[in-house]
């Protein structure tokens, strides 16, 4: 019976230490996983607490100017007509803007990240010499894009001059590079499962892109493309350096004619003046371009759940 | 452990085949299989007969699976697989450089491992394969879904839930959609990769019965790891197992023996095959 008390001994022995692990009072640095929690939360109160303060300044310094003549009226810069002055043909600008720029980056950048994804072979160097560029594009400060856009948009290869569509342009230089990585990051998760499926099935190549990873990649898409549209509708610089005008007292003629101002100009160049009433109106402006901005990630966050589909 | 070369497994003749296939619907010649350097699969020679369910068994890592991907050029999506041999598919060399592999797959569908279904409506699922290859049917699209429903043993499970999701389905179930899917394109041959292996034993039964239903109008081609099913639904069965190179130690699979599974499970000729089967390795 030697085995039997020495059994009994080691499984003693084992509940022992299997107890003591489990018993949490003699852990050593209980205190981390609370401090580390507490690190984080500081860490979004102090980004809501910066945008809380923003919109705050914002809704004070311009409340007496958010009425219904600043979306109505066009922009003065006689000090005599400040209280009427408006931001119709930036708000205007704005809009024309950004719709040159959603159909021409999200084509491109789909179409781009499809490649790299489903057709490249990422052992040439070709390839890796575009993976390395496009990482580092997405780095590169809107100012640069601003002076590539005035070579080549606006003089240069296209010759459009300072129009609508020259500032949609530059834009799409600027915000492509995420787009792409995003759209990439989309159709990489839709699972291989799907692919094999549908080619097991006799589709080509194209078909299965079209009608399986597409679809299944679309919120992702979009969520790239909310950010992207989030950064360029808040670009002031790259816009100002292809001929973006101020004061402007009529609306873009359309893509190809006529010049143009966007929100971020007008509200820089408004709160350039020396005359304080123009701050007011800078604040307003701030205040209207958070509104656009809001209701364009709305409408890509109910688009995108629209075509959100489970696994 | 005594009586270890008693068969474990029971091999039920479910029907009586010829010795040898009689109209080999695909045929594997001197085929081998390379991903890169590496020699997957070497010098297989199978003969798949028409209407009969040829099981492919053997452990792990022997090859059975990257086989049965060869068979309808599914290993083409993986860059670095390379085919020497040819295989035949009603005596035409599938890997001639002049056959459409898209093609190929339109006549040899295929069911994988984890049941697949597309993020779709039921429906829309079977209707899948004849939108995109373009078809001609000869029934409505509607009439050709509820064929291939009710040819794979689900019409009447679904039939009153056609436009929901595909994921509302059990595992089996999803299982035998994509049963449906493949045979929507209307292939003469089914390849079947470990089809039972993420399902329940009642879903797994529920499939087997499919493959014996469906044998009678195609040719069914099965991976799988469970030797039970082997015997339980096959007419004929290839062992496969994997043999390390000296050199470089990798593991090349090679088929060892291939019979009516009435024999392999109880009068093998190998002596692997015999302590395979009696679950002496593997």
């Amino acid at each position: 019976m030697r085995t039997a008390a020495h059994n009994r001994n080691a499984v003693n022995a084992a509940r022992e230490i299997t107890l003591a692990q489990l018993d949490g009072s003699q852990r050593q640095g209980r205190w981390k996983g609370p401090a580390f929690e507490a690190v984080l939360l500081t860490a979004i109160f102090v980004a809501i607490l910066t945008l809380l303060a923003v919109i705050l300044w914002a809704l004070t310094a311009g409340w007496e100017r958010l009425d219904l003549n600043l979306l109505r009226n066009m922009p003065s810069g006689m000090a005599s007509r400040l209280g009427e002055s408006g931001m119709q043909s930036a708000i205007i600008g704005t809009f024309y803007v950004m719709v040159g720029l959603i159909v021409t980056v999200v084509p491109l950048g789909v179409s781009a990240a499809i490649y790299l994804e489903e057709f490249a072979d990422h052992d040439t160097w070709y390839v890796r010499i575009i993976e390395i560029n496009l990482r580092n594009l997405a780095a590169v400060p809107s100012i640069v894009f601003g002076i590539l856009g005035l070579a080549f948009f606006y003089r240069g290869g296209l010759s459009l001059g300072s129009v609508v569509y020259t500032g949609s342009l530059t834009l799409t230089m600027l915000v492509l590079p995420t787009v792409i990585v995003t759209a990439r990051e989309a159709i990489r998760a839709v699972p291989p499962s799907i692919r094999h499926a549908s080619m097991g099935m006799g589709a080509t190549k194209w078909r299965t892109i079209w009608h399986q990873v597409l679809p299944s990649s679309i919120p992702g898409i979009v969520t790239g493309t909310i950010l992207a549209l989030s950064r360029a509708i808040g670009e002031a610089a790259p816009l100002i350096m292809i001929g973006a005008a101020t004061f402007v007292g009529w609306n873009p003629d359309g893509p190809f004619e006529g010049s143009f101002t966007v929100l971020p100009v007008q509200i820089f160049f408004w709160s350039a003046q020396a005359n304080t009433d123009f701050h007011i109106l800078a604040a307003a402006g701030v205040i209207v371009l958070l509104g656009m901005l809001l209701m364009m990630n709305s409408f890509a966050i109910w688009l995108r759940n629209r075509f959100t589909r489970e696994w | 452990m005594s009586d270890a070369h008693a068969p474990l497994v029971e091999a039920s003749a479910t029907r009586t085949v010829p010795d040898a296939p009689l109209n080999p619907v695909i045929e594997a010649v001197d085929l081998n299989i390379y991903y890169g350097s590496f020699h997957a699969v070497y010098d297989v020679n199978l003969a798949y007969g028409k209407n009969e369910i040829t099981a492919m068994i053997g452990p792990s890592g022997c090859g059975k699976s990257t086989v049965l991907r060869c068979l309808n050029r599914m290993n083409d999506l993986v860059a670095s697989a390379r085919v020497e041999g040819t295989v035949t598919y009603h005596g035409i060399n599938i890997y001639d450089p002049k056959v459409d592999p898209i093609e190929v797959r339109r006549h040899i569908g295929m069911v994988f491992q984890k049941p697949n279904p597309f993020p779709k409506s039921i429906y829309d699922n079977v209707a899948y394969g004849p939108k995109v290859t373009g078809m001609k049917l000869e029934s409505s699209l509607d009439e050709h879904v509820e064929w291939c429903l009710r040819k794979a043993a689900l019409w009447d499970e679904v039939k009153d839930k056609l436009k929901e999701s595909a994921f509302s389905l059990s595992g089996g179930q999803q299982q035998r959609l994509c049963i449906a899917r493949a045979i929507a394109t209307k292939p003469d041959v089914i390849l079947m990769d470990e089809p039972c292996s993420a399902l329940d034993p009642i879903a797994t039964a529920a499939v087997e019965d499919l493959m014996v239903e469906l044998r009678n109008d195609y040719t069914i081609i099965i991976v799988t790891h469970n030797m039970q099913q082997a015997a339980r639904v096959s007419d004929r069965t290839a062992f496969f197992t994997a043999r390390p190179d000296e050199t470089t130690g990798n593991r090349t699979g090679l088929l060892v023996e291939f019979d009516k599974t009435t024999t392999i499970f109880s009068n093998p000729s190998d002596q692997r095959t015999e302590d395979y089967i009696s679950g002496r390795f593997g």
